[in-house]
């Protein structure tokens, strides 16, 4: 039980990566209320999780939806140590081909989604003596994915202001650290496989697996485990760094 | 027991960083082989770490010299069994500019610190390959990433650890062998000691150097040896299943600051 007695909210918690990382760190004894921008996949989520989960609903692109889904985990939760900001969304695209208001959803999700939350989730963590944040960058923040450039530069933002936000809490006793996964088992991953490879969505999958090392894409569950890693006291001398989940795919 | 039923060989274990990651890997269920160049700091070692009955043998050897190497992987598996985690940690830090620093000094720098990674994996490599995969985790440094003066042959052969980490996970992604590196900040150790105290000179104060080391880090402290073990246990250990070839700083930030 690595997380007994913390209290943590993860952000597009109801599937996916953070599905995973609610249910291990539930699993390690922690309390976890999931945000989501579905209500009812958050629902089917928390009737996953055996009711384990509380829950609230709002989009991270809102300022007043964050700071009310932070008031709701702090209240169902009686405080805060632990923040996963893992909601995320993926569109693809070059400088000149990506449509405008998809750049600016790509950027107010990912990146701008870490700040809005992080505004109202910072202050709790400080009340509570310190803790740890989480946020999912990508590998697609590390190297360069070809029409991938808006996703790109949010999760290469994520990254950025990882360590500025280490350097600004550190003295708070707040550490912020960041993943940065290759391609998961998610159902991200499988929109964006069937969107590329039409009827052969599998295709996608093999071509994604032959870039890693390993040979293979990710499991949520192995992204789950980094998160706590990273999340619990085991990195209590681990703070700005981005760590590649990724089966070696940046290393080569 | 996150190691429960692995065995592993921990190169430079009888002190420091490495006597944690003994300590630590134990107490999570591994058997381990560990190896240092010092015979009595072994024989000591050794006696602590089996107190609690566990199984764990310490053998006298130089990381540096093939024969050694070659000696001292095959009296770990003979020991364990088998081998599925090496943690080559053994280093020594010389001073020295390019210019100032004596041959002999930069070839006994590299051959310890890149030299000893490269021979220890030659033979502990095969042995995990014949175990169906594994882990290797090597002991890098913040020294690989900024150019501390003075220190040129001891960044050098860190920087060159970080990079053979990449290419050791390149070669054996295919026998399941993950590689990646720690890459500690300051730590409490005899090392970190005798560095500062060769900084101060005979009748420097070596305490105030240390002092302004520590203000320099973003959590104002150094890192106590055990928080290093729970990194490595962490890219040791199946948690870290998709996490190959990485370079992870347990440096209390210190790399990103300005």
């Amino acid at each position: 039980m690595r997380l007994q007695s913390k209290r943590a909210l993860v952000t597009g918690g109801a599937s996916g990566i953070g599905f995973a990382i609610a249910k291990r760190f539930a699993d390690e004894g922690a309390s976890v209320v999931i945000a989501d921008v579905n209500p009812a996949q958050a629902d089917d989520a928390v009737k996953k999780s055996g009711g384990k989960f509380g829950r609230t609903v709002g989009d991270v692109c809102k300022m007043r939806d964050a700071e009310r889904m932070v008031q709701e985990a702090v209240a169902q939760l009686g405080g805060l140590d632990i923040l996963v900001n893992n909601a995320g969304i993926e569109t693809t695209g070059s400088v000149t081909t990506a449509d405008d208001d998809q750049w600016e959803r790509q950027i107010s999700v990912n990146l701008n989604g870490v700040y809005r939350i992080s505004r109202f989730a910072v202050p709790e963590i400080i009340k509570a003596g310190g803790g740890a944040i989480v946020n999912m960058s990508s590998v697609g923040g590390l190297v360069a994915v070809r029409e991938y450039s808006a996703y790109g530069a949010s999760k290469a933002g994520v990254i950025q202001l990882t360590r500025s936000m280490a350097a600004d809490y550190a003295e708070q006793k707040i550490r912020v650290n960041c993943l940065c996964p290759g391609a998961v088992d998610t159902p991200l991953l499988q929109r964006a496989c069937e969107k590329l490879g039409g009827s052969d969505p599998g295709k996608i999958r093999e071509l994604y697996a032959s870039f890693t090392l390993l040979k293979r894409i990710a499991q949520p569950e192995e992204i789950a485990a980094a998160a706590l890693f990273l999340a619990s006291d085991e990195a209590s001398f681990i703070t700005g760094v981005a760590l590649p989940v990724d089966g070696g795919f940046s290393a080569q | 027991m996150r190691l429960k039923g692995r065995r592993a060989l921990v190169t430079g274990g009888a002190s420091g960083i490495g006597y944690a990651i003994v300590e630590r890997f134990l107490h999570e269920g591994a058997a381990v082989a560990f190896a240092d160049i010092n015979a009595e700091g072994c024989k000591r070692a050794e006696k602590k770490f089996s107190k609690n009955g566990q199984k764990v043998h310490g053998l006298i050897g130089d990381v540096s010299k093939a024969a050694d190497a070659s000696r001292l992987v095959n009296e770990a598996v003979k020991f364990l069994g088998g081998l599925d985690i090496l943690v080559n940690n053994a280093g020594i830090d010389i001073k020295g500019t390019v210019v100032d620093i004596s041959d002999e000094d930069w070839e006994r720098q590299i051959g310890v610190n890149l030299g000893g990674v490269y021979r220890m994996s030659k033979y502990a490599v095969p042995e995990m390959i014949k175990a169906g995969g594994g882990a290797v985790v090597n002991i890098g440094s913040i020294a690989a990433f900024l150019g501390y003066s003075g220190l040129a042959a001891y960044g050098a052969s860190k920087g060159a650890v970080v990079q053979l980490t990449r290419n050791m996970a390149s070669d054996f992604a295919k026998h399941k062998i993950r590689v990646n590196s720690v890459n500690p900040g300051v730590v409490d150790t005899p090392l970190l000691e005798h560095a500062i105290k060769a900084q101060a000179g005979a009748n420097g104060d070596w305490q105030a150097i240390k002092q302004a080391y520590v203000d320099g880090q973003l959590l104002k402290r150094a890192a106590a040896p055990a928080e290093i073990a729970s990194a490595v246990l962490f890219l040791a250990s199946d948690e870290a299943g998709f996490v190959t070839g990485t370079a992870l700083m347990v440096d209390g930030g210190y790399q990103i600051q300005e």
